[in-house]
């Protein structure tokens, strides 16, 4: 079974060039502002969309998203109405991939199989739960996995070798290797550390390898692009947001004008990555 | 929800998965996963190492003053008769505290941190942080730092800061680093989430000393483990003090670390009615209160499942109580599985209640108790004077009360 991420992937392998992968918070600062921002982003330039399911305790994120989440729940955003942005913006693009990103009790609460079937008929393809390691596969992987949606994993500068076989087990998508451990938002690992660790994943899977945590500029995404197979975004276009509202929360400029600016950089970024790596 | 089966055993959990029937678990970032495995091998290492428990027994000996007392509270049983009797019912049970309020830094969290601190050690960790919502776990987190020569920083809601001054200062006192975290409503939960916030980011050092019975597997188990010392004194204090088992034993609930070490010693006792006391604020009705387990429903918080204050998306909320020790959306997992079997009753007892104990107890004991340890004492004023007068109930007096003077002179509308 193919998946939109799994042609999405074939294809920009053929094109000889790595995924962009955005993430944005879904919700904030307001649902309609969101799904605006979200239908931007293929046009700038994103081949893969994060869409961010707000969660009142994100143990794993920096202070912007943070912040964002908080903004999305008090803009009234819940995980139904997540769901009913995607198949929104599904309405109108049957291409880009949307993976679901957040916390595991939203999840939880909605009902797990339940949760699968609605995230089925949003036009979701993969799912990152933070808080779900390979210890609790029973709990959404597996559910997910049989539901015919990819469930993409987290490997991390502390999954060495040996554990490295548990985390890819079923892991399906992609790989998502965070860059360092931190939290979201964080500076940017030394480059030449994480292109070894995307080496060393890739010996043991033939998965796709993203990474992420720490890339907010055009340049970082082409360095890191140009061995991983995907670079994923995501503080950096929180805080394009964010950078347009005023201390009340309104609106200075167009939201999702200032993140498709922000994304068509990053875009440029992604691919000059192989060109660079061939020179 | 289906009742699980009555086990053989109430003391056996958790299982290999860290579960304890469907509460419990890992729901760590992949990040924390490798070190939390890491902890898990070392505590099974030394848990029955006899080096091990001879050094944690003479510090818990010498420098935390245990055994602590069960004192027979013959004012409070006193008042108690009086009260039975005007109601003409003519009974009134013996009352017992256990006294955690003597132990050295005031309260029953000296228990565990030594454990852990002894466990970091072994470890070959450098620096230790913790978590604190009231400032006791804090502060014998920044205690056993000093005594260790460890550095510690401890995560404390900027609300908390303001309204524990005099335990935020003990804790600097102490050479510890007190970061007041202003994220969400700046209480407990996001003191919790800042320390995992920095454990995930200096993995390689840092042991996370959690302060009470709850997070990911192993801490629940070896929390419970280490306060089990207070179930252990006191069962085999009563049976020398009075030749037999009590009828009734109460502790408060917040996270649930005083009342698991109560409690769990006495888990396969039948004849022992086990009552938890959880905080119920300004009443159930409303969102002001802290009663996870009464008033709230299962979920995943803090790498753990277990029962929350939520709303119908799944997001947390932040509960209310006059003690800032009980002010907790959620409870140690150990507790919800209790709970559910049936094994121990879990019941609210409103700020008023407590506060209304922490006098009585001032007046007709002497003593000064922690707003938290009073909310188990109200529950006992309410059931002892319906009880007879050769029953027996041990109350759990998990810390003393200096620490809560400025608040309940505050609720009293005094000034000092």
């Amino acid at each position: 079974m193919t998946t939109r991420i799994d042609r999405r992937m074939a294809k920009l392998k053929a094109e000889g060039r790595p995924a962009l992968v955005t993430y944005f918070m879904g919700g904030d600062p307001d649902y309609d502002t969101s799904l605006s921002i979200m239908k931007a982003l293929p046009g700038a330039g994103s081949d893969i969309i994060e869409l961010g399911m707000p969660f009142s305790d994100p143990m794993a994120d920096g202070p912007a998203i943070q912040a964002a989440g908080l903004r999305a729940l008090k803009g009234g955003q819940t995980l139904v109405k997540t769901l009913k942005m995607a198949s929104e913006f599904r309405a109108g693009d049957n291409e880009t991939p949307i993976v679901l990103m957040g916390y595991y009790n939203p999840i939880y609460i909605h009902g797990v199989d339940r949760f699968l079937s609605d995230a089925l008929a949003s036009g979701i393809d993969g799912l990152i739960v933070v808080d779900l390691p390979p210890e609790m596969d029973e709990e959404l992987c597996i559910p997910a996995l049989k539901a015919g949606i990819n469930f993409i994993r987290l490997a991390t500068p502390t999954t060495d070798d040996k554990r490295l076989p548990k985390v890819l087990q079923n892991t399906s998508g992609f790989v998502y290797y965070v860059s360092m451990t931190g939290i979201t938002g964080s500076a940017l690992a030394d480059t030449g550390k994480v292109a070894a660790a995307v080496t060393r994943i890739k010996g043991h899977t033939d998965l796709p390898v993203c990474v992420g945590f720490g890339v907010k500029t055009a340049e970082q995404a082409r360095v890191i692009g140009a061995n991983a197979d995907g670079v994923v975004v995501g503080t950096a276009i929180v805080n394009a947001v964010a950078n347009v509202l005023g201390p009340k929360g309104e609106k200075t400029a167009d939201p999702a004008e200032a993140v498709a600016t922000l994304v068509s950089g990053l875009s440029q970024g992604v691919r000059a990555a192989r060109l660079a790596a061939a020179e | 929800m289906n009742k699980p089966t009555i086990p053989n055993s109430f003391r056996t959990g958790p299982d290999e998965q860290g579960m304890f029937g469907i509460f419990g678990g890992r729901f760590v970032a992949e990040t924390l996963m490798p070190l939390i495995l890491d902890l898990e091998r070392h505590w099974n290492e030394v848990k029955d190492d006899p080096d091990f428990k001879a050094e944690l027994t003479d510090l818990s000996t010498h420098y935390a003053g245990r055994p602590s007392k069960l004192y027979f509270a013959e004012g409070l049983t006193r008042h108690l008769r009086e009260v039975s009797a005007a109601k003409g019912l003519g009974g009134g049970a013996k009352v017992y505290f256990k006294r955690e309020d003597l132990n050295h830094t005031g309260s029953h969290k000296i228990n565990n941190c030594l454990g852990q601190i002894l466990l970091a050690k072994r470890m070959g960790k450098k620096r230790i942080i913790a978590e604190t919502g009231a400032g006791q776990h804090g502060v014998a987190s920044a205690t056993v730092a000093a005594r260790f020569g460890f550095p510690c920083v401890v995560y404390m809601g900027a609300t908390d800061v303001a309204r524990q001054s005099p335990n935020v200062f003990r804790m600097k006192l102490l050479g510890a680093e007190v970061r007041p975290v202003t994220a969400g409503h700046g209480t407990l939960k996001d003191a919790m989430n800042e320390a995992l916030r920095d454990w995930v980011t200096n993995v390689e050092d840092t042991y996370y000393l959690i302060g009470t019975a709850a997070g990911p597997h192993p801490y629940p188990e070896l929390v419970r483990d280490f306060q089990s010392v207070i179930g252990t004194e006191a069962r085999a204090q009563i049976l020398e003090q009075e030749g037999r088992l009590p009828d009734t034993i109460i502790a408060c609930v917040g996270g649930g670390s005083n009342a698991i070490g109560l409690f769990h010693p006495f888990l396969d006792d039948k004849e022992v009615r086990i009552i938890g006391i959880e905080a119920g604020g300004r009443g159930l009705d409303g969102i002001e209160h802290c009663a996870s387990m009464s008033a709230g429903a299962p979920g995943v918080l803090h790498g753990n499942r277990t029962y929350l204050l939520q709303n119908a998306d799944g997001q947390i909320m932040d509960g209310h109580s006059i003690s800032a020790g009980l002010d907790y959306p959620g409870v140690g997992p150990e507790h919800s599985w209790l709970r559910d079997s049936g094994r121990v009753d879990y019941v609210p007892v409103l700020d008023d209640e407590a506060l209304e104990a922490f006098q009585l107890t001032t007046r007709v004991e002497g003593i000064i108790p922690a707003l938290e340890s009073a909310h188990a004492i109200a529950h006992a004023v309410k059931i002892v004077p319906a009880m007879d007068k050769d029953q027996i109930v041990i109350v759990n007096l998990s810390g003393r009360g200096d620490k809560d003077v400025h608040t309940v002179a505050n609720m009293l509308g005094m000034e000092i």
